[in-house]
């Protein structure tokens, strides 16, 4: 039973970083279409500049914040020099833009960093938290900030009338634009959102998988699946999906199939989904009127 | 009385195809223009070009401002409120999200919750639904919400693309009702398109008569409405 509780602790502590990701990847979903795959290699190189930071002695809770705003403004400036003007190229040319992005980044880090491993601190003790070996401080921490990080995403959406401008663009663009509301540059702020959301995520994996410049690959799959497994086109789901696969891959893993094949789980979880209920669980199918 | 728009040369295409020919167009402070014609005539082409939404040529002044050049959302920002055709209803937001996405661009949070309160009084079926999903509102509801959207920015000049469209007479009656209690009582000027020709002509002062993407006639709309050969030849009442 302990062993048991342990995954599920162990399952909801990774679940959270996918969510993150999950969150990330939604986030550009909903308003463009269109799926950045280089999201993981965005979120590696901001921990990477977290890691020079704390390295260069500045307090952990500094260089986060300090990464989460950098991750902000580059997710920003990517989305206005290199995105804006491919706005009306097709699908294609973007998908190559994101993979030419991906490869930057994971080759900036190499040449900068080195490919060799590094430690990254975590800011939570790992000591045990209620004496029993079962849940880690560190584990409650990783689900803490999530926690604390959508709420603030929920504030932002729901009572700002940014938040609301950003959905109606995601949601219509063109009457969005009849309201005044400068679509591109809710775009921009997609971007940079989901920039962010992913330096969060990656501060909060590296210290469990360690920082080098492939750390990502593994979980940006988890995070699709999570993605969609709750809907690509809902946030909420998405996050509840990332939990969900985080469970879910430690349970399968550590009774069943084994640690080796945790990654193809993941998959077969995107292939069941989109066979099974291509929505998603929370998804909706939206029926276009043409 | 000072003309508040002013369209020169106005042409605008769908991809090859050249769809308005030179529109010229005055819209008087204060005054309902309507333009008239059968489809694709170019009515709904001209608001798009007006608001650049469309590849467009040739010159719109707004209030003495080049406004050619300008994106849609600046010359939304600048008190063009376009109603589009297909109501453009924001679905999956509620009616107040729907109203309150104008807060955005409203420099003056208290004239905007006015404003909302005014809208209210225009639309109290609105009122009743304030929580309501739009996407779950009946056709003539939404098209108030559409109207309702354009007056939370706090427009000069209204662009209304067939607000009758697809409803059903009384509700029709009820929406031009209200139209004409916004032109007096906000001095909101309109520009108006319309399949219903005889709707039209009641509310509006100003008629265009288009044909295929070009202005056949134009006149004051009592012109158009006592001359019945016109009427026969253009309107088919």
């Amino acid at each position: 039973m302990d062993f048991f509780i342990q995954q599920i602790a162990a399952g909801l502590t990774n679940g959270a970083i996918y969510a993150c990701v999950a969150l990330g990847l939604v986030m550009i979903y909903v308003s463009t279409d269109h799926i950045n795959f280089a999201q993981g290699e965005m979120a590696m190189f901001a921990t990477y500049l977290a890691w020079a930071m704390i390295d260069a002695g500045l307090p952990y809770w500094v260089a986060f914040g300090a990464t989460l705003l950098i991750a902000f403004a580059s997710g920003l400036f990517i989305q206005r020099v290199i995105l804006k003007p491919l706005e009306t190229a097709p699908v294609l040319a973007l998908v190559v833009c994101f993979i030419a992005l991906l490869s930057i980044f994971n080759a900036l880090a190499g040449m900068i960093w080195s490919f060799t491993i590094k430690q990254f601190p975590s800011p939570f003790p790992r000591r045990d938290l209620f004496g029993n070996g079962l849940v880690s401080a560190q584990q409650l921490g990783v689900v803490a900030v999530t926690l604390v990080m959508l709420a603030a995403l929920t504030v932002f959406f729901r009572y700002t009338t940014l938040g609301l401008a950003m959905r109606a663009a995601a949601q219509n663009a063109t009457s969005a634009r009849l309201m005044g509301v400068r679509v591109s540059w809710m775009l921009a702020l997609g971007w940079g959102l989901a920039s962010g959301i992913g330096s969060i995520a990656g501060m909060l994996v590296a210290p469990i998988v360690f920082l080098d410049p492939n750390m990502m690959t593994g979980i940006l799959v988890y995070g699709f699946a999570g993605a969609l497994v709750g809907g690509i086109g809902n946030p909420l789901g998405a996050v509840f999906g990332g939990f969900i696969v985080g469970v879910l891959e430690n349970l399968v893993g550590s009774y069943i199939i084994g640690n080796e094949l945790k990654l193809s789980f993941a998959l077969v979880m995107v292939v069941g989904v989109l066979l099974l209920k291509p929505a998603g669980i929370f998804g909706r199918v939206i029926v276009k009127r043409v | 009385m000072a003309a508040l728009l002013e369209v020169k040369g106005l042409s605008a295409w769908y991809g090859q195809i050249r769809a308005l020919f030179d529109l010229d167009l005055t819209i008087e402070q204060g005054g309902v223009t309507a333009l008239l014609g059968a489809n694709g005539a170019g009515k709904t082409t001209s608001l798009r070009a007006i608001c650049n939404m469309i590849r467009r040529a040739g010159t719109t002044i707004m209030d003495g401002t080049d406004i050619s050049r300008r994106t849609t959302e600046d010359i939304v920002r600048m008190g063009v409120a376009h109603v589009p055709e297909g109501r453009g209803t924001f679905v999956a937001l509620s009616v107040e999200e729907n109203l309150r996405l104008a807060f955005h661009i409203r420099r003056d949070r208290k004239a905007a919750e006015r404003d909302m309160e005014k809208v209210f009084t225009y639309f109290p079926r609105l009122k009743e639904r304030i929580h309501q999903q739009a996407g779950t509102l009946s056709g003539g509801e939404q098209q108030m919400l559409a109207v309702a959207r354009a007056l939370m920015l706090a427009p000069r000049l209204m662009l209304l693309d067939e607000p009758s469209f697809g409803l059903a007479p009384l509700i029709v009656q009820e929406i031009f009702r209200i139209l004409r209690r916004i032109n007096e009582d906000e001095k909101v000027s309109m520009l108006i398109v319309e399949q219903n020709a005889a709707l039209a002509l009641e509310l509006a002062d100003h008629v265009y008569l288009l044909e295929t993407g070009r202005v056949v006639m134009s006149g004051p709309s009592a012109m158009v409405k006592n001359d019945e050969t016109l009427r026969k030849a253009y309107l088919g009442y």
